[in-house]
């Protein structure tokens, strides 16, 4: 590539412009470097202040606040939820990911076409009418649900092109805080990670927020024990 | 505006853009509503949290400790990128990433040819470097995917807010846009119908075939995680996954200026971010991911990531001690919303794809304060951006500080001469030195006006015109005139007539004089 | 206590009332007042406009009238503002240990107007009467660098008489910014629009505040419409004693 030339020499310049521009600042090692940071004043909330039952209520509220419908059930009951939901919602062919009946510990229901994400080409995914998965952690305080690259979960575009995401959320993934997600996050920070707080959204027109633009404009949430 | 890029080494003056922009009564009242809609949201998502300041005074912090270790942090993110099958690029100037950009965007293609098409996110980075010209001039079209730039883009237009582009524009406005550029094989958009979600129904049909089809994506990036190499996507409406997830190639543009230290500090900034910028607890989608997957099996993402790491005068203001809190933005667009300046003119007048109390600071430093300097007069110093930026950035500060950079160029060598204000404010504070000279300027301060004082109905003399620099006060208002005798004057007065007198009496003349 | 007038270089030479009357009040509280002479400005406007240079000698300046004083009391949020804000700053760049340490010594002894009655004398009532119908309007300064929270409302709240309406939109800027009328006369009319929208909706007679540079805009347009309201600054409102016959 032509730029490989020149790639060297642009590294070095702007590295060296930034030396020199912060040249007030003491010089450091790494390990004086990450002291520093360690010291850095975080007086923010950090854990939850309610009690188990008042955070999975908040998450329920949250999620139903962007129209996502939220069911509880207790363990053992998640394959019989999956099976009624989308027989309300008329939805029979499902993309699944790898691994998703040994993450919910139960075999998916019968009557529907679960397809398995060995990689499907994006031609095939919209070929679906929604995507089931599980999750890794869920955020009360702002309604969010975090998926990772991991069985039961899998590669994201399963989870972007179809129009309907239903979504299993163990109660003990949910969390009330920011804080306390990203340090249940933090041990697999590298895997590609998803953050969903609602259905797609716009308020680029006229600051109306209009649902779905793209990404699943429908969300269902079974909350499990 | 139509076509012309916001550029600003061509545009003008805030003061000639504002007047003109003032003029148009549709976009005044788009910007004050949609400026009043967030304003509010963004109040009720911020009262609830009990910890709002702390996260602010973190997210200063952070910031402030990243800028003092910036190479540290960039020579990080690189090497963990990288080790995770990503490639880091260096550019030094807006010139050098776009060609990196557009070599990248070629050698995409399969079978060695160029691709005539790329997928883009919404980057106010691409944008500052032009970045959709040059793949326009290489032969490649750039679809915008984010609805606010593709209605930008369609319409010909500029963006006029960092998070809600096209926020001068109203529904019927977008929808003649549409009916009149939407093209797809198949589809009749003229047709189209004139609501919010109509209108988003058919940008989804639009971009949802670009989606699938076109193979290589351009992005910019909120955050860069110098510890995992991470790079962090912040978006609504699901078009960013889109780009980021299901093409073959992925490039993504950033300023050096958007590396954090760990993934914990986006438990700060994630926090601060869709709060202060949509008045959201969390925005719809976040998408983290590092370098590419390597599985065997369909991977996830794009096989081919690329990372462009652009100074472009970042290091400038990094050298400038006062201002390089300036760095510090996360693009969230609060100030914008909170300034009654940008709130009249909306953010055309600025000239920069960088507009309101964070352009004023941002644009001309980009510019190394060549080009721009008027924007750093484009505030009244009110202090409203202070009071909602996440991080704290002191931008009055910041805006007093560069005026000074402005006048040290203006009053330098015989520039001197040719600038009116400079002559005059320096003469005034030569004034200020001495109470004598002070006190006399007074006395023909009162003579001067003499000409041009017409009395009002109580004998209260008002100045309706003043000359030159001055007529911009005349303009809407009246300027009483300088009562006769100056505090001073009436308090020596005073001492003098009854030293040690009680003041039970109106002293002075004739209370009229206000009242 | 005796009390150092700060008046300010615009108050001086365009509103003496309102040092007169802050005079005034604090001989009625039971206060003497003095007036260094030698005061002229606080370098506001230089160093706001670029003009940093030219405002250092004006920190020097005031640091020599004041240095002395029991307490420094100015009817104007802006200049107390630039003073806190900046006069440390502006200290430490001149590198002058002895300035700075000055400054350090006198700031706490400065005090807005306002300021002085509510938080060092700890009053609400200073024994004003002003029967008429009056709206206050929040100067930038006063509220985002002074902190004066409702400070200035509760002295008028306590003002027999007095009708006290709430304005709209209290905590936007009126478009004033110093020179930036001036440079950016355009938006800054726009602003100054919506704040006298915002006066006449509350159909006060008076509009008042603590700082005359804003009264000085807001009181000029009013005054370029003929509305008929006027400007008063809030130290004439708490000098105002029932036998005034105003």
């Amino acid at each position: 590539m032509g730029t490989e030339l020149a790639a060297g020499t642009a590294r070095e310049e702007v590295l060296r412009r930034i030396r020199v521009a912060i040249a007030d600042t003491p010089a450091m090692d790494a390990a004086a470097v990450r002291s520093e940071w360690e010291s850095l004043p975080r007086d923010y909330k950090r854990t939850a202040s309610l009690d188990r039952e008042a955070i999975l209520e908040l998450l329920e509220d949250r999620l139903r606040d962007y129209d996502a419908t939220v069911v509880r059930v207790k363990a053992g009951e998640v394959s019989a939820e999956i099976a009624r939901m989308l027989t309300e919602r008329g939805k029979r062919k499902l993309v699944v990911p790898e691994g998703l009946p040994e993450a919910l510990g139960e075999a998916l229901p019968d009557g529907f076409e679960f397809g398995v994400d060995h990689g499907l080409t994006n031609a095939d995914l919209d070929g679906f009418d929604g995507v089931v998965t599980a999750s890794t952690v869920a955020i009360a305080e702002t309604g969010t649900i975090v998926l990772q690259r991991v069985p039961g979960q899998g590669r994201r575009a399963p989870t972007l092109a179809p129009d309907y995401h239903l979504c299993v959320v163990r109660t003990a993934d949910v969390v009330e805080t920011v804080p306390e997600a990203m340090a249940r996050l933090e041990p697999t920070a590298s895997l590609a990670t998803t953050f969903v707080s609602g259905p797609s959204a716009t308020a680029d027109i006229e600051m109306t927020r209009i649902k779905g633009v793209h990404g699943p404009r429908f969300l269902d949430v079974i909350l499990s024990a | 505006m139509s076509g012309q890029a916001l550029d600003p080494t061509t545009a003008p003056k805030f003061q000639v853009a504002a007047k003109a922009l003032m003029g148009d009564s549709q976009l005044r009242k788009n910007v004050r509503h949609a400026t009043n809609v967030i304003q509010a949201k963004r109040a009720r998502v911020v009262q609830e949290m009990p910890d709002w300041q702390e996260l602010r005074e973190s997210g200063k912090q952070i910031r402030r400790h990243t800028m003092r270790h910036l190479d540290y942090y960039l020579e990080m993110f690189e090497r963990n990128c990288t080790a995770a099958g990503g490639v880091v690029h260096w550019a030094r100037n807006a010139e050098e990433a776009r060609q990196i950009v557009v070599g990248l965007v070629k050698a995409s293609g399969a079978n060695g040819v160029s691709p005539t098409e790329v997928i883009k996110i919404k980057s106010m980075t691409t944008e500052e470097i032009q970045l959709n010209k040059a793949l326009e001039a290489a032969g490649i079209h750039a679809y915008e995917t984010d609805l606010a730039e593709l209605i930008i883009q369609l319409g010909h237009d500029q963006p006029s807010h960092i998070v809600v582009p096209a926020l001068h524009k109203n529904r019927s406005q977008i929808r003649e846009i549409f009916k009149r550029e939407m093209k797809l094989p198949g589809v009749d958009f003229s047709e189209l119908g004139g609501t919010p979600q109509d209108l988003a129904d058919a940008a989804r049909k639009f971009l949802r075939e670009k989606f699938l089809r076109v193979q290589t994506a351009v992005s910019g990036a909120n955050f860069l995680v110098a510890e995992t190499g991470g790079v962090c996507i912040v978006e609504s409406e699901g078009n960013g996954r889109m780009c980021l997830t299901l093409p073959e190639t992925l490039i993504s543009v950033a300023g050096i200026d958007k590396v954090v230290p760990t993934f914990q500090d986006l438990e700060v900034l994630l926090q601060l971010l869709p709060r202060s910028a949509t008045g959201e607890r969390m925005n719809p989608y976040n998408s983290i991911w590092t370098g590419v997957d390597k599985a065997p099996s369909g991977g996830d993402g794009p096989r081919a990531f690329h990372v462009v790491l652009m100074d472009n005068a970042r290091t400038e203001i990094l050298a400038d001690e006062e201002s390089r809190q300036t760095l510090h933005c996360i693009r969230c667009g609060a100030c914008q919303n909170a300034c009654p300046v940008y709130q009249q003119t909306g953010g055309h007048a600025y000239g920069s794809v960088y507009a309101g109390p964070i352009g004023a600071i941002l644009t001309p430093q980009l510019m190394e304060m060549h080009h721009a300097q008027s924007l750093p007069y484009a505030s009244s110093l009110c202090g409203a951006c202070y009071e909602v930026c996440p991080v704290k950035i002191n931008i009055p500060e910041v805006l007093i500080h560069l005026r000074n950079k402005v006048v040290k160029q203006q009053s330098s060598g015989f520039n001197i001469l040719a600038n009116p204000e400079v002559m005059a404010l320096k003469a005034v504070a030569k004034v200020f030195q001495s109470e004598a000279v002070f006190r006399v300027s007074q006395k023909m301060g009162r003579l001067a006006e003499l000409p041009l004082s017409r009395k009002d109905g109580q004998g209260v003399g008002w100045i309706g015109w003043l000359p030159g620099m001055l007529g911009g006060w005349t303009q809407v208002r009246d300027l009483r005139v300088m009562p006769k005798q100056t505090f001073r004057e009436w308090f020596e007065e005073r001492a003098k007539t009854a030293p040690g007198r009680r003041s039970g009496d109106k002293a002075g003349e004739g209370g009229k004089n206000g009242h | 206590m005796r009390v150092s007038l700060f008046i300010t270089c615009y108050n001086d030479t365009l509103f003496p009332e309102t040092g007169k009357a802050v005079v005034r009040v604090l001989e009625r509280l039971g206060h003497t007042v003095d007036f260094p002479a030698g005061q002229t400005c606080c370098g506001q406007m230089h160093w706001n406009t670029g003009y940093q240079d030219e405002a250092m000698p004006l920190l020097q300046r005031f640091v020599d009238q004041f240095r002395d004083s029991e307490a420094v009391v100015s009817p104007s949020t802006s200049c107390i503002a630039m003073m806190k804000d900046h006069y440390p700053l502006m200290a430490e760049r001149l590198k002058d240990e002895k300035l700075k340490a000055e400054v350090a010594e006198l700031l706490p002894r400065v005090w807005e107007f306002s300021q002085f009655l509510t938080q060092k004398l700890g009053l609400e009532d200073v024994g004003a009467y002003y029967p008429h119908r009056v709206t206050y309007h929040a100067s930038c300064h006063g509220l985002r660098s002074l902190h004066l929270g409702d400070g200035p409302q509760r002295l008028l709240r306590a003002v027999r008489g007095i009708d006290l309406v709430e304005i709209e939109n209290l905590e936007q800027c009126c478009g004033f910014g110093g020179t930036f009328a001036i440079k950016n006369a355009e938006v800054s009319s726009a602003m100054l629009s919506e704040k006298i929208r915002g006066v006449l909706n509350t159909r006060a007679e008076a509009v008042t505040g603590c700082d005359n540079s804003c009264l000085m805009h807001i009181g000029g347009g009013l005054h370029r419409e003929r509305t008929g309201v006027r400007p008063v600054h809030l130290a004439e409102i708490l000098a105002s004693e029932e036998g005034d016959g105003l």
